[in-house]
């Protein structure tokens, strides 16, 4: 497997657990919050409307109050009693003493005319029987005006009931101070931007809103003149959305308005919202940190036993490619062994004949027996061919046997003397002496040396040398073989793979990429260990230890 | 006067043919055959001092061959000649009685000097024998 297909398994692994553990974390999260900003809201919303209702009840209760004062007061006196002045101020200073709120009282005959008045203001005498109010209140029996500002600057609105006393009517009216009423209103005003206010039908303010003094104003809101009962809406209004709760007050003539910015009601909600991101992100963090480290380990272990498996699957091929070259060069050695026997005695045998005199004295002896004499002379060069050849067509269990390490690198080096002169590459060697004999197979140690060097040459190329050194460390329990080129060194990412089975650096077809894999097996099986060291543009030395005799 | 007798045993028709005229002209008594079994039919006939046998032959192979040989006549001497390397089947021979192993192609010379040991080994064991039995005959 090649590492980016690693890569890809990695990634794939990595995707399907995040997938498997990220989608329902997060449809987990965003279920709950979605649930919670639903029953959130609808909180906030019904706590509007409840603030709504309460202020609405509050509000409507005042004057329903104010309302049932000036009909006990017009039910329990005559209007022959009110019109008295003095008697009048008693019972408005009465009230007064109670309640704030009044600020005049006054009393209005049938015909319109103001006959008493109580108060500050100077209204005596007037007659209302052109005024909107005073048709309203006799044909209704009560009256609320709107708020207006009266002539000391304040805002006041009006009250007024009517009583019947036998065949006339009169009617008692009230001026009321609004700072009761505004505070009831301004309970409302919620938060840091909340806003309540009161609108009459026309959409004109009766109460001054929290962050403006526009008394009696265009009221800054969306058109409610139609709405009736309770609602709360969320409504886009100066590019912002805004809820507002209505709620009609004062017998529909009026409407509370609470403003609130959704963004603050939701605070709790945006907190939730954070909370809920941040808790994603880490657990999503915790999975993707657990899941990259599992799927390591996992590729991890995948390379490992895959390349335990390459050496493995590398030293079955090696062994089963190495007993049928033996098998082959054991057949061609045979096959080639006859026919160089029938030409080496067949040479022998002209050789014996030349002997015979008649011959000897022959003009082209000499060239005879030269040319003979060369004959002989190579057939012992194919017989060294093939006789070696044959010496690498054993069976791959390693052999017990006494080797001569330094004898065994002399073979080897033999086996490629004429390709490094070739290449002008010096062979140098310096064994140590009476080197202890060690127990061995040399038949795969000369393998193994001969891929170390086979690599030098194809390292160094052209005019360069090779180093083989033996000697003893450790104690002198190891002999140490050394073999160093002059080629251009391995830079380090190779190093580090260069005893991987199917790695090499050759040309494809050129290299199986199992020579060292093979060969640190074989050392590895034959109890010793092999390292190699390398400094880009010094070279490199292949160190091969194996154990003496006497362990 | 001829040395001492030698029977070559191999398959290969040219090599034997001119391996035994070789040897003739070193006087020796020399005789050739193609196949292990007709070697051991001349045996019966001949006590050849010396066997020069080709380890692999179709029918019988060296090591069969030898061991047969051994049977009929414990004195006579073999040399196996290998094709191959393969150092078991000479080890093999020489456990079960073979004087030696040579490599294919031999060297005539070689062959001679290993042959000349076997002759004087197996003059020393008739020797021997005889001394023995000359023993036995004056006790």
């Amino acid at each position: 497997m090649e590492e980016k297909d690693y890569n890809k398994l990695r990634w794939k692994i990595i995707f399907t657990t995040l997938c498997f553990s990220l989608i329902p974390l997060f449809a987990l999260g965003f279920s709950i919050y979605h649930q919670f900003s639903v029953s959130y809201t609808a909180k906030i919303r019904e706590d509007l409307r409840t603030l709504a209702e309460n202020r609405r009840s509050a509000i409507d209760l005042f004057f329903s109050e104010r309302i049932s004062q000036l009909t006990t007061l017009a039910y329990t006196h005559s209007f022959d009693q009110l019109k008295e002045e003095g008697y009048l101020d008693k019972v408005f200073n009465i009230i007064q003493t109670r309640s704030k709120a009044f600020v005049d009282l006054g009393v209005i005959g049938q015909d319109g005319n103001h006959v008493a008045y109580s108060g500050p203001y100077e209204l005596k005498g007037v007659n209302y029987k052109k005024e909107a109010w005073f048709a309203a209140v006799m044909s209704r029996g009560v009256h609320i005006s709107d708020v207006f500002m009266g002539f000391r600057k304040f805002p006041h609105f009006v009250i007024a009931v009517m009583r019947r006393e036998g065949s006339q009517s009169w009617i008692l009216r009230a001026t009321i101070d609004t700072y009761i009423f505004d505070a009831m209103v301004r309970a409302a005003q919620v938060g840091k931007a909340g806003d309540a206010f009161v609108i009459n039908r026309h959409n004109m303010l009766q109460t001054a809103p929290r962050f403006s003094d526009e008394l009696l104003g265009k009221a800054d809101c969306p058109d409610f003149s139609a709405s009736f009962g309770t609602s709360v809406e969320e409504i886009e209004w100066n590019g912002e959305k805004t809820l507002f709760a209505t709620t009609a007050i004062a017998d529909n003539k009026w409407l509370l308005v609470i403003k609130e910015d959704p963004r603050e009601a939701l605070t709790p909600l945006l907190r939730a919202r954070y909370m809920a991101i941040w808790i994603f992100i880490a657990g999503a963090s915790i999975i993707v940190l657990g899941t990259i480290l599992v799927a390591r380990a996992t590729i991890a272990r995948l390379i490992q036993t895959d390349r335990e498996k390459a050496v493995l699957n590398a030293s079955l091929v090696q062994s089963s490619k190495m007993a049928a070259l033996g098998k082959l060069a054991a057949g061609i050695a045979h096959e080639v062994n006859n026919p160089l026997a029938v030409i080496k005695e067949k040479a022998g045998w002209i050789m014996d004949l030349l002997e015979v005199e008649d011959i000897a004295k022959s003009v082209n002896y000499k060239e005879v027996k030269a040319a003979i004499r060369k004959i002989d002379q190579h057939v012992e060069r194919a017989k060294k061919v093939t006789h070696r050849l044959l010496g690498f067509g054993r069976r791959m269990e390693p052999v017990h046997e006494t080797v001569d390490i330094n004898k065994t690198l002399n073979e080897t080096i033999e086996f490629f003397e004429n390709e490094a002169h070739y290449r002008n590459i010096d062979v140098k060697t310096d064994y140590l002496e009476n080197l202890p004999l060690t127990t061995s197979d040399s038949g795969q140690l000369q393998q193994v040396f001969l891929n170390i060097f086979d690599n030098a040459i194809d390292a160094i190329g052209k005019n360069g040398e090779i180093d083989v050194k033996t000697g003893l460390v450790s104690n002198d329990n190891e002999i140490a073989i050394t073999i160093s080129d002059s080629g251009p060194g391995i830079p380090g990412e190779t190093l580090d793979r260069i005893f991987d089975p199917f790695f090499t650096t050759k040309k494809v077809g050129d290299a199986t990429g199992l020579g060292l894999s093979i060969s640190y097996g074989i050392i590895e099986k034959l109890g010793g260990r092999i390292t190699v060291e390398s400094k880009e543009g010094h070279g490199t030395t292949f160190t091969v230890y194996l154990p003496t005799r006497e362990r | 006067m001829n040395e001492f007798s030698v029977l070559v045993v191999d398959d290969e028709d040219d090599f034997r043919e001119t391996f035994v005229k070789r040897l003739k002209r070193r006087n020796l008594d020399v005789s050739g055959v193609e196949s292990g079994e007709k070697a051991l039919e001349l045996l019966d006939e001949n006590p050849f001092d010396v066997v020069i046998l080709d380890v692999k032959m179709p029918g019988m192979d060296g090591v069969d061959v030898l061991r047969e040989m051994k049977k009929k006549r414990p004195l006579t001497e073999v040399i196996m000649l290998t094709g191959h390397a393969s150092v078991e089947s000479g080890i093999e021979g020489m456990k079960l009685g073979a004087f030696d192993y040579i490599m294919k192609p031999a060297d005539i010379n070689e062959l001679m000097d290993k042959m000349r040991q076997a002759y004087e080994r197996k003059s020393i064991h008739e020797e021997k024998i005889r001394q023995a039995k000359m023993k036995e005959l004056t006790d």
